[in-house]
This record gives structure tokens, C-alpha cells and sequence, in this order.
């Protein structure tokens, strides 16, 4: 049935777009769930998910036992399940989903399956339709070489799986066990250098489990449990996946000098703890004879250094935002964090002065300005007990108020314009002022500096 | 016996390190501004691996001397290298915030920038003397506003190290500041000066004037024009404003500091 058509017919259809990610993301979520039945879940998307119960289901009385609590388990996340048991993952699935008949036993039951089990593409299905094949036992009869010859060898591989006569093994997810380094003390450590030089050996721990996983930390977390009780943890971030204990343990030196009031051992540590939460791929590089690669990390290597230093909101990158209104052009990100994906900058029209100021005022400085005609260029202004003579003036350039961002969205009540003037004064200081509204919208518009040209 | 071997050992060490700094650098070492006069009367350009200080002209001339270390640094990263632009929590509130739109417009790519905002004055060179370590840099602008006392001889000494064994270039912003005695090789007063007008009488692209307070390795005093080509990223020579004063034939210009008529 076409959008339209169900419109059509209940008229308060709710409508929300597929998003595919987000139910890979909810199966996955549902899988991690179901270790609680089995270590061997594997996913089978876009819809489905295989458990292997072998040796699994006494745990919950019988098989019957363990259905009856996946289903009050699904049932209590709102959600409808279909659940087949069967010896082979394939009938389970086929099961699952095409059963229609009752039967007495799995073969049996599976013999009475359509042909649309075997999930042929639709070409062969209707194939075997048309040749009278209607069930899965039908087909099962004939002879595989003919069935080869006239609808391709994935029909019998399809067939012979669902049959149980070849396999075809799941591929379960292992969850990924979080990389860990400890070390446990029999006397409590009382030592701060010690307890630091002890982090430097659990972060080469933690460098050769993530070279064996190829991947590289982001995030390093270190836990320090006193011998009373109190846990003091340190976290450093890093702009780039890296495994270089030397790094790490710089970087955990800057933390700990940014630290208002030092580590205090008190009694001593008797557990120290480096964990990696956040992790990324990270290949096995090759240094560049020309010294590239090598260039670029030392500018990462700075960078983390600083913002472990200042704080991570304290350097950063700027990246664009689409809008018009200059104050909100621009956005300060962490430089730690991600890139997102870098759109563009408007490209200036070669030939052309400046438009936009290197530095602007958030928010605006209000100025007094006397203009020969009162919606005309300033004339004069002045700014901070300073009297400005305008030699020069560009504009105005005028920039409306984005009033389909409003939330009453009126016409009516659209947000006031700006008139933008770029002037230069007879020292040749260059200014970019505005008008805050135009006449017909405001009886006396009040005027501000928004920026500085260089 | 041994003292003196010692001795020896300092001393052809000292000989060697006062060869190793004053070995000249060669063209691309420089960096060109692309204006020749002042490209001629400094060598080839500005030097790479120097600390470099720029000073507005005037108290309200900070926004060009801002602009000037924007460009220069632009010339000194070239396309390949990021600028990396220290500032300290008061710089936003005084000079305003960097706008990336003119950065554009001044033909730089805020992609290629890090800022770096230190909280007071301490942590800003602290962070300086870092990232001037950093050998992966080529430009490093560092904003400082008012007297600060911490950037003392010392400090500055400190910086100056730094660039040299690393080849970053420090241009140090010194905003609301008198000049003091420092180790910068260069220093520099920037002033604006009405721009070339173009159709209608607007104003047209960033035109400056710069004096060369001190240099550690010539002659100073002389004064220049510069004008920004955004397109092409270099300065040039403003094109007949009418207050330009030909360079006089056959004398170096080094030789006899000559004074244009603002």
C-alpha cells in the first residue's frame, strides 16, 4: 500500500521515517540482552536474532521454560516476538517466520513449508510456484540435479540447509571485554612517584592489548583506591586513538599538576587501575622517511598536552554553522573531540576587500551615530568616548532576522533587520556597523559596532 | 689533567654553537612578505625559527596588528601546516572574538586553525613555550594584552630558544603594551592607514603601515606600505595611493633609512 493510500483511509496515520541504523543499533542492544540466556547470540538482520540454547535450556526448566521468559522479557520492552526452536539455525529461522501449518515433528513441520522459505530471490520463487512446487516437502522429492539445472545451485544449497543436510555455522558476538590493566598491592603504596611509575607499567599492559586488538585509546581513566575507601580517578582524553605509554603518562603528569590540590595517598593505594572506555581503530603505522606522519603527531601530541592543561573546551577548532546571522556563523568544537564532517566556508569573490571582520563583538557595542539622512551611512559615530569620522562607507548590506526559526513564526512578528555598513575612518580604522531594524519596522533603530577589520 | 680536558671540551663546544648560530640562512628560511622593498631591506623576508613582536602604532590600532600576525602567520604556514593562535580569557572581552568568516576573507582556512585560550597570563606563555617546542608547527601567533610582567627577559629568552631549535615562528602580539628590552629578532609597529578607495568610494582591501622598531641583525627605523592580496596570500606594494616615495636608484636602501610621507 502507497503512503498516500493509507492516508487516505486513516487520516491521523502517524508517519516516521525507517531509519536503519537505529534499529541495527536496537537489534544489537536486544542481542546483548539474550547473553543472559546464551554466551552464543549471533544477530540475523534485519529483524532477527539466533541463539544457540545447546546445553542452555535446563537453566530455565525446559525449552518451553526458556520461550515463556523470552517472551514475557520481549513482552515487557513492548515488543512482539516470533520464537521457533529447531536443530539447525536455518530451520529455526525459516521456522520463525513462515510457519503457518501445526505439525508433529520439526521434519514434518518443515516439509510443510512454503517454497517462499527457502528466500530465493523472487524470480526463482515464482519459478517454483508456477511449476506446482508449493511446499518445501514437494520440492524436497524431486531430484537435486534437476532442480540445480532449472533454478540454480542456491537452490539446492538453500534447500539442503533448511533440510538440515549441510550447515551452516552463526557467527556469535563476542562482546568486546573492556581492556583493563591493574595492579594489586600486598602493602598499601604510600608513594605518589611510585604509584606514578606503577601507572607507566599498566599503561605499556594496556598499550599491548589494544596492539593486539589494532585499535588505539581515546580515553584513558585511571583509578586510584585508597586504602580508606576513597577512589580518586583521573581522566585524559587524547585527539587521535594512540597506544604510546609515554604519551599517556605525560599527559596523566599534566592532569595531575592541573589538579587543585595534589593526589593525596593518605594511608597508601592498595589498587591502581588504567581502563580504556572510549577506543578506536588504529592500524600499525609506518613512520614516513620524510617525516609526515611523524609531523602530525607531534601537532596531536600538543594539542592533547594543551587541552589536557586548559581543559578540553579551551582549544579548539571552529567549524561552520548555516545561518546568516554573522554571531551565530561560527562554532567552537573541542579539537579533541571528532571532526564532524567539515562543510565549507563561503568562498570570497576574488578582487573583492573584506566583507566580514577578523574579530566581532558578541554581543554588539552600542554606538551614538549621526547620519546626513536618517535610513542613510553613519556620518559620524562614537565608540568607547571616541569620536569617529566615517570617510569611507560600503552598504548597506542588509541581513534579516531568520524569522522561519522563530517559534511563533508570524509574519507579523518577523525579528528586526540589520543594515550593515563597512566604514573607514579618516585615520583608516575599518569598522562594520549596523543599524538594528529598519525604519517602518522601529520609530528610533539604535546602532552598534559588530566588528573590527584588520 | 683532566680539568683541562674539560676545559677544552667547553670551550670548542661554546666555538662550535657560536658557528652553528650564526650560520646565515639561506632563501628558504625566509619568509617573504612579497613586497620588495621591505623583502630587500630584510634579506629575503622575515626569519623562520625567530620570535617576532608586533606592536600596534596606536592604543586603537589593535585590531590591524591583529590582522598583520594573521597574515604573516598565513605566509609563514603556507597550505600544508596548521596555525596554531594562543590567547588569553581577557583578549575576547577587550579586542573581540576571532571571527573565522574574516579569516576567510583574509584568504586563510579555519580548518587549518587551533586555538588555544589560556586563563591568565601565566599558563599563556606556559603554553607558548610548548607549542614553540613543537616542530610539527610552522606559525605560532600568540596574543597578549596589557603590560604583562611575566613575559620578562627571561621568558622571552626562553621563547626564543624554543623557536630556534624547533623552526616554529612565534609572532607575539603585544596589545596595550610599551615595548621592553627582549629577545626577539624583530619588532615591529603596525598601524593602519586609509585604504585604496575603490568603485563608489568604498574602502577598499587592508592597507597598513609598519615601522621596524629593532632588528637583532640590521639596521632599524625604516617605515613601509603594505597592502593584503587576499587572492594570491602576500602583500604588495599599494598601487599609486600618491603618497608613495620612490625608492631613490643606485643606493641600498639599508644604507640611508628613508622616512615615507604619511
Amino acid at each position: 500500500m502507497a503512503l498516500a493510500d493509507a492516508r487516505a483511509r486513516v487520516p491521523m496515520l502517524e508517519t516516521a521515517e525507517h531509519d536503519e541504523s537505529a534499529d541495527r543499533a536496537w537489534l544489537e542492544q536486544l542481542a546483548d540482552g539474550c547473553i543472559h540466556y546464551t554466551p552464543l547470540v549471533a544477530l540475523d538482520p534485519p529483524h532477527g536474532l539466533i541463539l544457540d540454547v545447546s546445553g542452555c535450556a535446563h537453566l530455565f526448566g525446559s525449552e518451553r521454560g526458556l520461550a515463556v521468559h523470552v517472551e514475557a522479557r520481549m513482552a515487557a520492552l513492548r515488543m512482539t516476538a516470533r520464537l521457533a526452536f529447531a536443530d539447525t539455525p536455518r530451520a529455526a529461522h525459516a521456522l520463525a517466520r513462515y510457519q503457518a501449518f501445526v505439525a508433529r515433528d520439526e521434519a514434518t513441520a518443515i516439509r510443510k513449508l512454503p517454497v517462499a522459505a527457502l528466500e530465493l530471490d523472487p524470480e526463482a520463487t515464482q519459478g517454483l510456484l508456477r511449476a506446482g512446487l508449493k511446499s518445501v516437502g514437494e520440492l524436497a522429492k524431486r531430484p537435486m540435479a534437476g532442480i540445480a539445472a532449472r533454478f540454480g545451485a542456491q537452490a539446492v544449497t538453500a534447500l539442503r540447509e533448511l533440510l538440515g543436510e549441510a550447515s551452516r555455522p552463526i557467527e556469535p558476538r563476542i562482546p568486546a571485554t573492556p581492556i583493563l590493566a591493574e595492579r594489586r598491592f600486598a602493602e598499601p603504596v604510600a608513594r605518589t612517584e611510585y604509584a606514578i611509575a606503577v601507572l607507566g607499567e599498566l599503561a605499556a599492559e594496556a598499550a599491548w592489548q589494544l596492539e593486539q586488538r589494532h585499535e588505539g585509546g581515546r580515553r584513558f581513566k585511571a583509578c586510584f583506591f585508597r586504602s580508606d575507601g576513597l577512589i580518586r580517578p583521573l581522566m585524559i582524553e587524547t585527539s587521535r586513538p594512540t597506544r604510546d605509554p609515554a604519551l599517556v603518562i605525560r599527559l596523566m603528569n599534566e592532569r595531575i599538576e592541573s589538579l587543585n590540590d595534589p593526589i593525596d595517598p593518605g594511608f597508601g593505594f592498595d589498587l591502581i587501575r588504567l581502563s580504556v572506555p572510549v577506543t578506536e581503530p588504529l592500524a600499525v603505522t609506518q613512520l614516513k622517511l620524510e617525516g609526515g606522519a611523524a609531523k602530525e603527531a607531534e601537532v596531536a601530541a600538543l594539542i592533547d598536552r594543551l587541552s589536557t592543561r586548559l581543559g578540553r573546551e579551551r582549544v579548539c577548532r571552529l567549524v561552520t554553522q548555516d545561518t546568516h546571522i554573522p554571531e551565530q556563523m561560527q562554532l567552537a568544537l573541542p579539537f579533541v573531540e571528532a571532526a564532524p564532517p567539515a562543510a565549507k566556508w563561503p568562498v570570497p569573490t576574488p578582487g573583492e576587500p573584506p566583507l566580514r571582520p577578523l574579530h566581532l563583538f558578541d554581543p554588539p557595542q552600542p554606538i551614538e551615530v549621526m547620519a546626513s539622512v536618517p535610513d542613510g551611512p553613519p556620518h559620524r559615530f562614537r565608540w568607547r568616548r571616541k569620536f569617529h569620522e566615517v570617510r569611507r562607507f560600503e552598504g548597506p548590506e542588509r541581513i534579516a532576522s531568520e524569522w522561519w526559526k522563530r517559534r511563533d513564526g508570524a509574519v507579523d512578528n518577523a525579528g528586526l533587520t540589520r543594515d550593515y555598513y563597512r566604514v573607514e575612518d579618516a585615520r583608516g580604522r575599518r569598522f562594520w556597523v549596523f543599524r538594528h531594524g529598519l525604519f517602518d519596522e522601529k520609530p528610533n533603530p539604535k546602532w552598534y559596532l559588530h566588528g573590527l577589520f584588520a | 689533567m683532566m680539568r683541562e680536558s674539560v676545559d677544552q671540551l667547553a670551550m670548542l663546544r661554546r666555538n662550535l654553537a657560536s658557528i652553528a648560530g650564526n650560520r646565515l640562512l639561506s632563501g628558504d628560511q625566509r619568509i617573504a612578505t612579497g613586497h620588495l622593498t621591505l623583502d630587500a631591506a630584510l634579506d629575503g623576508g622575515l626569519a623562520r625559527g625567530r620570535v617576532h613582536e608586533l606592536f600596534p602604532a596606536e592604543a586603537d590600532d589593535g585590531p590591524s596588528a591583529t590582522g598583520f600576525a594573521a597574515m604573516i602567520a598565513l605566509r609563514a604556514a603556507g597550505r600544508d601546516s596548521p596555525i596554531f593562535w594562543l590567547s588569553s580569557d581577557q583578549a575576547g572581552r577587550r579586542g573581540g572574538r576571532l571571527h573565522a568568516p574574516g579569516l576567510v576573507e583574509l584568504g586563510g582556512d579555519p580548518g587549518a586553525l587551533v586555538l588555544g585560550q589560556a586563563p591568565d597570563a601565566k599558563a599563556l606563555l606556559r603554553s607558548a613555550a610548548d607549542a614553540a617546542r613543537c616542530p610539527g608547527l610552522k606559525a605560532l601567533i600568540v596574543e597578549c594584552w596589557g603590560k604583562c610582567p611575566e613575559l620578562d627577559l627571561t621568558a622571552s629568552r626562553r621563547l626564543a630558544l624554543a623557536a630556534e631549535q624547533s623552526g616554529v615562528t612565534l609572532f607575539l602580539l603585544r596589545l596595550e603594551a610599551e615595548p621592553l628590552p627582549s629577545a626577539a629578532d624583530t619588532r615591529w609597529s603596525v598601524g593602519t592607514t586609509p585604504s585604496r578607495p575603490l568603485e563608489a568610494d568604498s574602502p577598499g582591501p587592508p592597507m597598513f603601515e609598519i615601522e621596524l622598531l629593532r632588528r637583532r641583525s640590521g639596521p632599524s627605523g625604516m617605515r613601509w606600505r603594505l597592502e593584503w592580496d587576499r587572492d594570491q596570500i602576500i602583500f604588495r606594494e599599494p598601487a599609486n595611493s600618491g603618497a608613495m616615495v620612490s625608492l631613490p636608484a643606485g643606493r641600498p636602501v639599508a644604507a640611508d633609512p628613508w622616512r615615507l610621507s604619511a
